[in-house]
């Protein structure tokens, strides 16, 4: 792991769990697997605090176990999941856009708690959706639990491992730690659970009553109800099956934003005759960008899609995007170029970019010390002379790709150490404006006069209000700008996935 | 060899600069003395973000996830400050969650058994928890500890658990894990917490206006 990504991992761990949890996650990142002694000893934590930040790691996929031969437990923790804690609201955007609000809740929900059950999550989405209702209406659990269903058939939601329901010899001890297992089969299969119900609605007197009253209600519904039909079987969001969908849907978006006359022709369902659509199949394999192959003439022609040449064109797309912004036209002309010739000589690029010699030098020179192309030497003779040497530049996509990877792990973290800076100087203010309209909507919901409210406004100065616009438009432009490098973290590393070869 | 002598020929290379197209005479850029500065200036302007509906919306849960977690019990903060004098107002104020308790309820039986912790149990009455340790020696004493305070108070004594956990490991530590029933003190008061204002605040607020006399 990169010290960019481990900066980067500690910060959103810090972010969403707070310092204790990312003390740990650091530490087991950093050193890798441990047992619970060692990272007591190591981190200087109490014992109750590294228990709890492990139960909350474990719970949201973070960190694994495993039990030792010799009878002890280690940790684990998952670099690359963490990252993905980024991507979340992509995750849950797309789930909205896929299968409504339902489907946005429910996938917010299993992200939020890490593992649920069925039951659970129904309940919760079907509460959570009615508050947003018009009185008297409620939501259905049946509704909610199709959603979950389709959820389960896609994929986008799996089954956690379980614990073996291994028959237990009453003279064998339980093992200090279960070994979870999960069968391929199972992983999709939703428990048949009859949920009937209604969600329930957050009475308005609940919230004047003391929290701790609350709290006590609800442990002891918790405590008396019998454990529910599908107890022990947790639900988890499938990650890598959303990633399937991000890709597809930016090779689809490629070749669509290729194909724009087209697309725009063609009908909408997929009743198309033959004739037309042999011609655009043919015309999509014949694309240089070799997206759509065709090998075989059997049965008409099989086609098929080339994922890696497609990952691959859309690692280079963004490559030449990042170039062209960093360094201007001229050089992302020269970068194009260098793409197609693969090597090129000084002299070859002067002519072929057509651009004059001192200025394409200069631009060369300042990709070259940023590590966007390389000098490739190709010797005449075997004593490596350089005076009679070739000396060419070249572009190495995969190296490229790792490099700006490695820097996008660095500006996420950079954007993310300026949001907290941002808020820290303003906290005061922050939470001036925010008891000022804690108290407004506590005397809006008594009935107070426009004059009354208007005083309290008034409590927060121009100048105030201005700095907290301010901060408001930057750190809505920083989260902006967050989102935006994680989809370049996704295309590059989609890309170079592509090209580690599978053991 | 040829070239070792320094000034013999300014800024000898092992390649042939020609081939990369430095041409004779050209005058090189001075060395780098120093590493780059910490903002470079920006020679062209970054595009604008992408906005539209997706980003606005992206943007909007991005935010609302990270107010969420942060109220959610996986968040796990540290334990507040120890009070150097019991106050009459501790007793009415709403605790924060104790280090050593767990506010949501994982399934046990998934994790190991080393990281069980006790749940949060409401119940009246008090037990002051104490700290767990693994040595021998602090165990006598908090037991003695323990059981002098339930002598005082005349509430049920949970009766605690003990666990044992033997690791097989060449130290042979036996860690003595103990369970204490962790209680939440709950009265019923007819007064609203929030509004019992304990008078610590005031004169916290910083006087950032020294134009104004303070009397």
């Amino acid at each position: 792991m990169t010290q960019a990504e481990i900066k980067l991992c500690s910060l959103l761990l810090q972010e969403h769990f707070g310092e204790i949890v990312e003390k740990i996650g650091t530490y087991l990142i950093r050193t890798g697997t441990q047992p619970l002694r060692m990272i007591i000893s190591d981190t200087g934590l109490l014992l109750d605090q590294v228990k709890k930040a492990l139960c909350v790691l474990i719970q949201h996929n973070l960190v694994t176990y495993q039990l030792q031969k010799r009878g002890f437990v280690e940790y684990e923790a998952q670099c690359k999941r963490v990252l993905r804690i980024l991507r979340y609201p992509r995750y849950i955007y797309t789930a909205k856009t896929l299968y409504n609000d339902t489907g946005e809740l429910i996938v917010e929900e299993l992200l939020l708690n890490g593992k649920m059950t069925m039951s659970a999550v129904v309940r919760k989405v079907a509460d959570r959706l009615t508050e947003t209702m018009e009185d008297g209406k409620t939501m259905d659990y049946a509704d909610v639990s199709n959603t979950f269903v389709r959820l389960a058939d896609t994929h986008f939601v799996q089954r956690c491992p379980l614990v073996p329901e291994t028959p237990e010899s009453p003279d064998a001890p339980p093992p200090p730690a279960p070994t979870l297992v999960i069968n391929e089969k199972d992983m999709y299969v939703v428990p048949r659970l009859n949920l009937v119900g209604k969600g329930k609605r957050r009475r308005s007197c609940d919230e004047e009553e003391n929290g701790e009253h609350k709290a006590k209600k609800q442990k002891q519904d918790g405590e008396s109800s019998e454990p529910p039909p599908d107890d022990g079987i947790y639900w988890q969001v499938n990650i890598d099956r959303f990633h399937q969908h991000f890709r597809d849907q930016g090779i689809v978006s490629a070749v669509a934003n290729r194909m724009d006359q087209i697309f725009r022709s063609l009908p909408a369902g997929y009743n198309i005759v033959k004739q037309v659509l042999d011609q655009y199949l043919t015309l999509l394999a014949d694309d240089p960008l070799e997206f759509v192959g065709k090998s075989g003439d059997s049965g008409g022609g099989m086609y098929t899609v080339n994922l890696h040449k497609a990952l691959a064109s859309l690692a280079t797309a963004t490559l030449e995007s990042i170039v062209e912004e960093r360094f201007g036209s001229r050089c992302a002309r020269i970068f194009r170029l260098l793409l197609r010739k693969k090597h090129l000589e000084q002299k070859q690029v002067e002519d072929f970019a057509m651009i004059p010699a001192k200025e394409a030098k200069d631009m060369l020179y300042k990709m070259l010390s940023e590590n966007f192309v390389s000098l490739q030497e190709i010797p005449k003779t075997p004593d490596h002379a350089p005076s009679r040497t070739f000396y060419l530049y070249t572009v190495n996509v995969l190296s490229s790709a790792r490099m700006l990877l490695h820097r996008c792990y660095k500006s996420v973290a950079n954007l993310m150490e300026r949001r907290q800076y941002e808020t820290k100087e303003n906290k005061r203010l922050l939470e001036k404006s925010q008891r000022v309209e804690a108290i407004l909507a506590s005397m809006q919901a008594t009935g107070a006069e426009d004059a009354q409210l208007q005083e309290i406004e008034e409590m927060i100065t121009a100048p105030e209000r201005q700095q907290l616009e301010t901060l408001k438009r930057n750190v809505n432009k920083i989260d902006a700008s967050e989102n935006q490098v994680d989809e370049t973290i996704f295309v590059l590393e989609s890309f170079i996935e592509s090209t580690v070869k599978k053991p | 060899m040829a070239g070792r002598g320094r000034g013999r020929g300014r800024g000898q290379m092992t390649f042939n600069v020609e081939a990369v197209g430095i041409g004779k005479g050209d005058a090189l850029p001075p060395p780098t003395l120093q590493p780059s500065p910490l903002f470079p200036p920006l020679e062209h302007r970054a595009a604008p973000l992408p906005g539209g509906e997706e980003g606005e919306y992206m943007l909007a849960l991005k935010q609302e996830l990270r107010g969420a977690m942060k109220g959610l019990p996986y968040f796990v903060k540290p334990g507040a400050p120890r009070r150097d004098i019991e106050r009459y107002s501790d007793k009415y104020q709403i605790s924060s969650p104790v280090d050593s308790a767990i506010d949501w309820n994982p399934d046990w039986r998934r994790l190991p058994r080393e990281l069980k912790i006790r749940v949060r149990r409401l119940r009246k009455g008090t037990t002051i928890l104490i700290p767990k340790c693994k040595q021998r020696v602090a165990l006598d004493k908090e037991e003695t500890i323990k059981k002098l305070e339930s002598l005082e108070k005349k509430e049920e004594e949970v009766p605690s658990e003990e666990e044992e956990e033997k690791e097989e490991e060449e130290e042979g530590k036996e860690e003595e894990e103990e369970e204490y029933d962790e209680e939440e003190h709950e009265e019923e008061t007819d007064y609203i917490m929030s509004y019992f204002d304990n008078g610590e605040d005031f004169g916290a607020d910083s006087d950032d206006n020294m134009d104004e006399a303070v009397y």
